[in-house]
């Protein structure tokens, strides 16, 4: 598994020609259509629109969650085309860090315990292991929540903790599908600070879907889709 | 890998059907334990009768000592053979041995089959297995009786200082002795002149041979099965009572596993369901496992591994259940000798590990459908769930 950073020079993303249409039995329906697109390293983006408008599928063709009925999707110097599904799974592991909008937290285990999980597809020792998760949750204003589990956190915490676990094997690009979605606005402004520390302080790569457009302020740059197609 | 503890805390966070699951694998672990423990203490019972320096000689072609016949004048020759053992008195270890069917009252209007063994001088001394734990031996020319320490109880006067009614005459009890849990310990036994003449017969059922060591009963059982003036057959002790003991152990043994196995569909699909459940409802959680890099083998391991823990769980509750039976005994008839045997349940280190890894199993099986569903979950309608 490699953890090397991007060289700075190449996009983090890039998206060529890139459609995708579902099948409902014998109906085709295009979800996104003839994308182009390039996302700097270090860039802070975020993606509007109304809803069905294809944002979502955007961000799971650049996650390496689905993959284009047609185009090419880079990501991280690598065409995602390429890599089969367990290859795209150790990708995923090595480069991705996810942040989904009900945080997609086990129940079962603990603050700490969620954040490690994706240090167990790494060949880090228990020791180091816990000293990523310390520092992860330190970074987003957690460590005295270490050992709570999610049904004892508020909704704010939660995502807190979801940043923590995306961050913790430091990605390349952090996606986040509607971060903000399920928050009340004290929360998601907390939120979105953190992803300014990700982005300004840590030069993540961070690319947002999001209906808010407080939140989409935030980003460097804002693109609108509109029924399959980058406007 | 998944670390197990999410999968433990998975199924202690739905603990009613998890403990449902559990009691469910557990009576069919407890089933297949208890069942081989019986045969196992079927065997102890039956089977660990006998000494390696033994040989018991039977009638050609008898399959037990009940249907044999043996004459006198055949015992006195095999006094003779060199390899037999002498007591300490210098007179060699042969003993001519009637046995016999006896009913002995049970209690109210039941009866019991009691095997009754005539025996000689010989007779306790070859079996060093048999040993007097209260009274003293029967005298040679008297009715007098020693009890197997089994059927202490089993019958209104079989204890110590009782007398005892068969064949018209009584049979005062003057000792009981154990046999390390062997057969003997369900017999009684008597003089064996006076229990020929208390039921008309005037040969033996049986020699029992004590030779000189355990390497000498090989070359004297062809001697006797080679000797001209027989129509003998000799066996080893411990080989003669291990075919006693097989009939009815087999038959135990084939019975119960065979009710374990269709106990065990039935569990293996209520381990499945469960599975099934514990999957539906942690969709979005396995689906956020794969999003983030665990592979789809990884997901098929972790819900594998929850189902074999549960089966697992039902293997230590079926064989701990098992385990508490090991304090019933049990009395039943050895269709092999038509008389009663006591028997327990005897568990061996092999039964116990052999439970859990069939409750391990269970699990197992019972989880492979729910994991292949959750090994092929698309991700994306896993995180939409």
């Amino acid at each position: 598994m490699s953890l090397e950073a991007v060289p700075a020079a190449l996009p983090m993303v890039r998206l060529e020609g890139v459609s995708k249409t579902y099948r409902r039995g014998t109906v085709a329906v295009p979800v996104l259509e003839a994308v182009d697109l390039s996302i700097a390293t270090g860039a802070f983006e975020a993606f509007m629109g109304p809803s069905g408008s294809g944002k979502s599928t955007l961000l799971n063709l650049i996650s390496g969650l689905d993959r284009p009925s047609t185009g090419i999707v880079e990501v991280a110097g690598r065409n995602l085309a390429e890599l089969d599904d367990r290859e795209l799974s150790d990708w995923r592991a090595a480069h991705v860090g996810f942040i989904f909008q009900l945080y997609n937290l086990i129940p079962v285990l603990t603050a700490a315990e969620n954040v490690e999980l994706p240090l167990l597809l790494t060949p880090l020792s228990r020791a180091e292991r816990r000293r990523h998760v310390a520092a992860a949750l330190d970074l987003v204003g957690l460590s005295h929540r270490v050992s709570h589990r999610p049904p004892q956190m508020s909704g704010g915490e939660q995502q807190r903790v979801a940043i923590a676990r995306a961050i913790v094997t430091d990605p390349d690009l952090i996606i986040a599908d509607e971060p903000t979605g399920d928050l009340d606005r004290k929360a998601a402004e907390a939120v979105l600070d953190l992803f300014g520390v990700l982005h300004q302080e840590l030069h993540k790569t961070l690319v947002m879907v999001t209906h808010d457009p407080h939140a989409a302020e935030r980003a460097g740059r804002v693109h609108h889709l509109e029924k399959g197609v980058l406007q | 890998m998944v670390p197990l503890f999410y999968n433990a805390r998975s199924l202690w966070a739905r603990r009613l059907s998890t403990g449902l699951t559990v009691v469910g694998l557990g009576l069919v672990v407890f089933v297949f334990s208890a069942v081989l423990m019986l045969a196992n203490g079927i065997e102890s019972a039956l089977a660990s009768g006998g000494d390696a320096s033994n040989a018991v000689i039977l009638r050609k072609g008898a399959t037990g000592e009940l249907v044999s016949g043996v004459e006198r004048d055949a015992v006195r020759i095999l006094t003779t053979d060199p390899a037999v053992a002498s007591g300490p008195d210098g007179a060699p270890l042969v003993s001519g041995e009637l046995v016999v069917l006896v009913t002995l009252p049970r209690g109210g209007t039941q009866e019991m089959n009691t095997t009754a063994r005539g025996i000689s001088a010989g007779s306790f001394t070859a079996r060093p297995e048999v040993r007097l734990v209260s009274g003293r031996k029967p005298r040679s020319g008297t009715n007098e009786v020693a009890l197997g320490s089994a059927l202490v109880g089993s019958s209104p006067d079989a204890t110590l200082g009782g007398e005892l009614h068969f064949a018209q005459q009584r049979w005062p009890v003057v000792g009981v002795f154990e046999a390390r849990g062997g057969a003997f310990e369900s017999e009684l036994w008597a003089d064996a002149t006076r229990l020929g003449a208390a039921f008309g017969r005037d040969g033996f059922s049986s020699a029992l041979v004590r030779l000189r060591s355990p390497v000498a009963v090989a070359d004297f059982v062809k001697r006797v099965e080679a000797d001209p003036r027989f129509t003998l057959e000799a066996k080893p002790e411990p080989e003669y009572w291990a075919d006693q003991a097989s009939g009815l152990a087999t038959f135990i043994r084939v019975l119960g596993l065979f009710v374990s196995f269709v106990f065990s569909v039935g569990a293996v699909l209520g381990a499945m369901i469960t599975m099934y459940a514990q999957v539906a409802t942690r969709i979005a959680e396995l689906g956020m496992l794969r999003a983030v890099g665990f592979r789809r083998r990884s997901v098929l391991a972790s819900v594998v591994a929850e189902s074999a823990m549960l089966g697992a769980a039902g293997g230590v509750l079926g064989a701990l259940g098992a385990l508490a039976t090991r304090w019933i005994h049990i009395r039943t008839l050895n269709f092999q000798t038509f008389a009663e045997v006591s028997f327990g349940f005897t568990p061996t280190p092999g039964i116990v590990v052999g439970a859990l890894l069939f409750g391990t199993l269970m699990g197992l099986l019972g989880g492979l459908l729910p994991a292949l569903r959750a090994a092929r979950l698309s991700i994306l309608d896993a995180l939409r769930a």
